[in-house]
């Protein structure tokens, strides 16, 4: 299956790209697709402790199971307001 | 309402879209970008926003503080892109039959805004940038 990751402020920065499109197996999950982004993005990064992640605009657990054409926000550290 | 938007911020606009003639109170919160941080000048912000997500919270914020307390209306406004000095990046109007629920509301909404609405802020201070909660992501251009 096919999903699209958004990387946001300082995550953005440090992979080189807001926007990854990856294949993963059928029931992989968010830690999966963050493995792989790790690699796959233009520079390697390593996720920050803190970090969020969210498919099609929910909060989800690093364990949530992805979909085919589902997108994953991963969410650094926010500071609004 | 809910606005996010590169152009300047004007309370009025949100104080008029929530008052009412059943209100004895509006609480206003304005959020502004000062010239120092953590001990060092800062020169400006630059905001970004994960929509439509950041606009879902912030409506789930309303919803939530709306079960909460006797409160009427609510609008918030955040500015996204660059934000000088003395310029507001955030603006909440809560209007309520009585003051202490607004107020409550109100201090309830800012702070779980910055827990949850993905909005990130990056402050260029004197010699460099940070994303804020971010400490890795500094650079310095000295």
């Amino acid at each position: 299956m096919k999903i699209v990751i958004k990387l946001f402020a300082g995550l953005r920065d440090r992979a080189g790209t807001g926007d990854l499109f990856i294949e993963l197996p059928s029931g992989a999950t968010v830690k999966d697709a963050i493995d792989t982004a790790q690699h796959n993005a233009p520079k390697e990064w390593t996720a920050p402790t803190s970090l969020m992640a969210a498919i099609n605009n929910e909060y989800v657990g690093f364990n949530a199971v992805l979909s085919d054409g589902d997108e994953l926000a991963l969410i650094p550290p926010v500071s609004g307001g | 309402m809910i606005i996010i938007t590169e152009q300047p911020l004007d309370p009025n606009v949100l104080t008029g879209a929530v008052r009412d003639d059943t209100d004895g109170a509006v609480i206003t919160f304005e959020g502004i970008t000062r010239n120092h941080n953590d001990g060092r000048g800062v020169e400006y912000l630059e905001y970004e926003a994960y929509r439509p997500m950041a606009d879902e919270k912030l409506q789930e914020l309303m919803d939530e503080i709306k079960d909460r307390w006797e409160i009427d209306k609510v609008a918030v406004a955040h500015r996204i892109g660059r934000v000088d000095i003395g310029e507001l990046s955030l603006v909440i109007a809560v209007s309520a039959a009585h003051r202490r629920p607004a107020f409550e509301a109100t201090l309830h909404f800012v702070d779980r805004l910055k827990e949850v609405v993905p909005i990130w802020k990056k402050e260029y201070f004197e010699g460099g940038e940070v994303w804020i909660g971010d400490p890795g992501s500094e650079r310095t251009t000295a």
